[in-house]
């Protein structure tokens, strides 16, 4: 089958207890050798939705598949097969890197020298450290060994839980080029983060919220879904401001955006009109200019839409 | 096979990396049998007595001389009158005061019955009948040897002979004993531990989505452990034998074996703990509150099951640690060979298999 897809989530419902809907009613596909991006906040269902692909959890409802394979019945064939690397750095503190991947190759059937093509530009970094316990690497380093273990025995679909929370913005632009030539070593990635500014380097996205999805699609076309008029605007209070903009009259929404607030106009106005509105409130310091649209200004409008 | 290895080598890693768990498990043994050994006995040594002689004959010299040179006694004072008694206890001076009436040798000789008192502080009840019992045996004993060659009318004498402990050392119960719980708790708190941490860290997360099957994780777990459990075995036996005397009077090589069955049973258990938990802390607290009250209390270490209500000694059918105590006992001091033995082994076997069984099929191979 050509065209089937390397992941193929239909319908999915996860509940834990009563309370928590982690997820409801899931669908996407990912194409082999894409690169898929999971984007959501803290607690949207991203860590639930990949322990239910890499057959640690099972969903309440629905079906997904993996290879073709379902990950209730063949859960045995997925394990074999994909690469999986948890949110939290999970490999033994007290072994050395070395013995850890070791332990990884040997344990899934694979030999370090067979498919170290595949992890080179990844471990050479860590060759000099060799010796050294996990435990004492730093962040970066953690997380490119956490891949080199999850990539040793050439899994076919690599799942990555926010590879990059917790790790300072240098290491994440190389982990980022990292998967970039994994893919293009046709490796399927099915990769969660919080960054919504990681969400470009993606083929395509899902935007999750509370365990639902909001939108599917490349990150441009998501960017080119925004169709309003976005100002961004900064003044001496910022905590007033945001409360001011709501008031206006032709605001469609204001919300915080780095050092400044996002305004999204129902209908174009000249900005002036903006301006002369704050002053008549007494703000002070007002700078107002145009935005380019990021993909977290469309997460938020598919969120107030929702 | 390749798997099983390297999950081995990584097991032994984790042991041998964690100094300081590691000198733990090797002294905590040492520790346990030398506090047994040498402060929890209930052999008495120059127990404090006093002595009120009011008959200061030749006789009365001869005993008090010989409960002095027993080694079990230390004679204190010498009182004067029996109102000295009472005050004397109360000062707590002495355990034992030995009453010699006025005459002894008269009376004897005459043929009148003639009654030494002993009168001890029963606040300690194991003690005071310990004192009573030697201070009866050495009177008991001198009074033989002056009746020797003289004949007596109708006496009833026992006599006495203790099979394979003939002085009665309590170093021969409380060996079995330590080794019993200590590769009881330490076994199953080990391996309880070990993999409830890989739970805790994430690790067993990323073992999860591996081809590994349980029982390769289960057996790997278990594996470096047993030659752990089995050293610690070896430095409680090597201390009995060598500071205490213990003898080993049946093959060394069943006493082995025996000793890694219970280990692997022991063992088990502590997975099958595992399996059924989530954290390192109540882990080791199900292994020390289930194992240890049973093991201790139930096991026959401390309190004869013979003695027990009917409903305990049922109870203490299913305690591991009380087979192995019995296949212990056996094969170090009556040195019994397999024959005698091998149904308690069938029985630990079972256990072992039981627990083995139970905690692969216990084994979640999925986080919820």
């Amino acid at each position: 089958m050509p065209n089937q897809p390397a992941i193929d989530v239909q319908n999915i419902s996860k509940r834990f207890g009563k309370q928590v809907q982690a997820l409801e009613d899931v669908s996407f596909q990912v194409q082999p050798g894409e690169l898929f991006g999971l984007i959501g906040p803290d607690g949207a269902g991203k860590t639930a939705l990949m322990r239910i692909l890499t057959t640690l959890l099972l969903a309440d409802e629905g079906q997904a598949r993996v290879n073709g394979w379902d990950v209730r019945k063949d859960y045995k064939l997925i394990r074999r097969n994909v690469g999986y690397m948890p949110g939290r750095f999970s490999l033994y503190q007290d072994l050395s890197v070395e013995e850890n991947l070791q332990f990884f190759a040997t344990i899934f059937g694979a030999a370090i020298e067979e498919n170290y093509g595949l992890i080179r530009d990844i471990y050479s970094q860590l060759e000099p450290f060799r010796t050294r316990k996990a435990g004492k690497l730093s962040g970066g380093m953690k997380q490119k060994l956490a891949l080199s273990c999850a990539l040793i025995h050439k899994p076919s679909v690599l799942f990555l839980d926010e590879p990059t929370t917790g790790v300072d913005a240098v290491s994440r632009h190389e982990f980022w080029e990292m998967l970039q030539r994994l893919r293009q070593k046709g490796i399927t990635i099915l990769v969660s983060t919080p960054y919504m500014d990681e969400a470009g380097l993606c083929e395509r996205v899902a935007l999750i919220q509370k365990g639902r999805i909001l939108s599917i699609d490349t990150p441009a076309n998501i960017v080119g879904s925004f169709d309003k008029p976005l100002l961004a605007i900064r003044t001496d209070n910022m905590y007033r401001l945001i409360n001011d903009l709501r008031q206006f009259e032709s605001t469609h929404s204001a919300y915080p955006f780095g050092d400044y607030v996002h305004l999204a106009l129902d209908r174009p106005i000249w900005p002036e009109a903006v301006h002369a509105f704050l002053a008549a409130r007494e703000h002070t310091g007002i700078e107002i200019k145009a935005a380019t649209v990021t993909i977290e200004d469309s997460f938020m409008e598919l969120m107030t839409r929702s | 096979m390749k798997q099983l290895l390297i999950f081995i080598r990584k097991e032994a890693y984790h042991i041998f990396r964690d100094k300081r768990t590691l000198l733990i498990l090797l002294g905590m043994p040492m520790v346990q049998v030398l506090l047994f050994g040498f402060a929890i006995t209930n052999e008495i040594n120059n127990a404090r007595i006093a002595i009120l002689d009011l008959s200061k004959g030749e006789m009365s010299r001869d005993i008090i001389q010989r409960m002095a040179a027993s080694g079990y006694f230390e004679i204190g004072e010498n009182l004067h009158s029996l109102s000295d008694i009472e005050r004397h206890f109360r000062q707590g001076k002495t355990k034992l005061v030995a009453v010699f009436p006025p005459q002894l040798e008269e009376k004897l000789l005459r043929n009148t019955p003639v009654q030494i008192q002993l009168v001890a502080d029963a606040t300690d009840p194991n003690t005071a009948t310990t004192l009573i019992n030697y201070a009866s045996a050495i009177i008991g004993r001198y009074m033989q040897e002056q009746n020797q060659g003289k004949a007596l009318p109708l006496a009833i004498t026992t006599e006495v002979k203790m099979l394979y402990n003939p002085r009665l050392k309590s170093v021969y119960m409380f060996v079995p004993g330590v080794i019993t719980i200590i590769l009881m708790l330490m076994s199953a708190m080990m391996t309880s531990i070990a993999i409830t941490r890989e739970k805790e860290l994430g690790t067993m997360e990323v073992l999860l989505v591996s081809p590994l099957r349980p029982s390769t994780i289960v057996i790997g777990k278990v594996i470096p452990y047993i030659l752990l459990a089995l050293t610690m075995a070896a430095i409680v036996l090597m201390l009995g034998a060598f500071v205490f005397g213990m003898p080993i009077r049946g093959s060394l090589l069943l006493l082995i074996a025996e000793c890694v069955l219970f280990v692997i049973t022991s063992l088990s258990l502590g997975i099958l703990i595992s399996t059924r938990t989530e954290t390192q802390q109540v882990a080791m607290l199900i292994s020390l509150m289930a194992l240890m009250l049973p093991t201790i209390l139930l096991s026959g270490f401390i309190f004869p099951i013979e003695s027990m209500p009917k409903v305990l000694q049922l109870l203490s059918n299913i305690i591991p640690a009380k087979w192995f105590i019995i296949i212990i006992k056996n094969v170090m001091l009556r040195g019994t060979g397999f024959d005698f033995i091998w149904k308690e082994t069938l029985i630990l076997l079972g256990m072992a298999l039981f627990f083995i069984a139970a905690s692969i099929r216990n084994f979640k191979i999925r986080l919820a």
